[in-house]
């Protein structure tokens, strides 16, 4: 499964060209805040329309200016970690993971909440609030209402840039057993060098 | 209190009631659009929807009276379409405490609205939740403390509403004649102290349970919420 990316965005004035055809794995976007990098992360989940271009992950084509395809958000089979984790203020832990599984069809779903749970050790978070949670705790809950979702794969944005040393070690090795556990196609957002160095199988230079 | 006191507060909580559910959907959708809306005109909009709240009560009465009396164009139309009256009767009284509520409901439902992190909205999409299902269990629930804060606003309004009323509708007891209407009369008479104290008292009550009533609903709903009004 490949991503093959070739947008125009334009946001305001900012206008951001991209063009991209990569292979399976983590695929990191690497560049200065600002190049954009978060655009087209949004253009691939569907939250922004890009002004021309086309948009396929593996066979599904989620956008495609010419052939006037541009499936909703919701229809786009994508599991995205936001930056500042998102979670729904006004849900517990629970029900933030399971928001996403409750919606997906049964064969959409790859993991139960338990599997999910488990894997990412966050068992005792379950009954909290989000707004009781470290930022690491956090991060681990969006990851795992992405997963729930069902998604065919991962867009992460920035997921280590809110956390200290310890917790960041912690997150990349989850990450990294998406990559390699779960063989999940992953686009990667960060401007951390180290980081993409060893997350990423492929990396892609943005701006600067 | 006296039989006709009691019917005094009955009618009152009815017309504001009516009052308050009637401008509730319209509120929201006002404050949605105010909030939400790009088009031409929003200015204009908001300054209409916000004319009662600084206009003499007594004018928007006497507006009221114009578009809604017997001979009003919106009166008519009503009166022939749905055989509805306004003219010395309680849904009349109603009509004016829901316009002069209408402005203070859309203020506080708007700030919820904007207060919103429509990124939370997006979060939504990507788990797979299409618009409206969107709306229904991220946006109105996080903007419910203000829903009901409007109401209450609203409410409150509604109870205390005078001059618009004794304008469009008269002062007529057992029609349109509530608390504040009532107390008004009550002082145009000598010796009835009792009375206005009585009524006053009332009023004071009413107010106070509405605002305990808000505290506890926008803390049950608020739970976990983090948005105040």
């Amino acid at each position: 499964m490949s991503f093959e990316i070739d947008v125009t965005i334009e946001r305001g004035a900012a206008r951001i060209v991209a063009n991209y055809k990569v292979p399976k794995g983590l695929i990191a976007l690497f560049g200065p805040s600002g190049a954009g990098k978060t655009s087209i992360l949004d253009a691939v989940a569907g939250l922004l329309r890009p002004t021309r271009g086309r948009i396929a992950v593996g066979d599904t084509v989620l956008f495609d200016s010419e052939r006037k395809i541009d499936l909703p958000p919701e229809r786009r089979a994508c599991g995205y970690v936001f930056q500042d984790g998102r979670l729904f203020p006004h849900k517990s832990v629970r029900d933030n993971l399971l928001y996403g599984w409750k919606l997906a069809a049964e064969d959409q779903r790859w993991m139960a909440l338990e599997e999910a749970v488990d894997f990412l050790g966050i068992a005792p978070l379950l009954d909290r609030m989000p707004r009781t949670l470290s930022g690491g705790e956090a991060q681990r809950v969006a990851i795992g209402r992405a997963l729930l979702r069902g998604p065919k794969f991962l867009l992460m944005d920035e997921p280590l840039s809110s956390l200290d040393m310890a917790r960041r070690e912690e997150i990349m090795a989850v990450i990294l057993r998406i990559r390699d556990e779960l063989k999940l196609p992953i686009l990667y957002v960060s401007h951390d060098r180290a980081e993409v160095e060893r997350l990423a199988d492929t990396v892609i230079p943005i701006g600067g | 209190m006296t039989e006709t006191e009691w019917q005094i507060v009955v009618l009152s909580l009815r017309v504001s009631g009516v009052a308050i559910l009637l401008a509730l959907p319209l509120a929201f959708a006002l404050a949605w659009l105010l909030a939400r809306g790009r088009f031409p005109g929003k200015v204009l909009l908001d300054a209409l929807v916000h004319l009662p709240l600084v206009l003499p009560p007594v004018v928007t009465g006497w507006m009221l009276l114009l578009a809604f009396g017997a001979n009003g164009p919106a009166g008519r139309f009503l009166a022939e379409t749905l055989g509805l009256t306004f003219m010395f009767r309680w849904t009349g009284a109603a009509l004016a405490a829901a316009v002069m509520a209408l402005p203070l409901m859309v203020r506080a439902m708007r700030l919820s609205i904007e207060a919103v992190d429509r990124r939370l909205e997006g979060a939504a999409r990507t788990l797979g939740a299409g618009p409206w299902r969107t709306f229904f269990t991220v946006t109105l629930p996080l903007t419910m403390p203000g829903v009901l804060a409007g109401l209450v606003l609203g409410f409150a309004r509604s109870i205390g509403e005078f001059g618009a009323t004794i304008t469009f509708v008269s002062n007529i007891p057992g029609e349109t004649q509530t608390l504040p209407l009532a107390i008004y009369a009550a002082l145009q008479v000598p010796g009835s102290e009792g009375a206005v104290t009585r009524l006053a008292v009332i009023s004071v009550l009413l107010s106070l349970a509405a605002l305990v009533a808000s505290e506890m609903l926008a803390r049950r709903s608020g739970r976990g919420g983090g948005h105040v009004l």
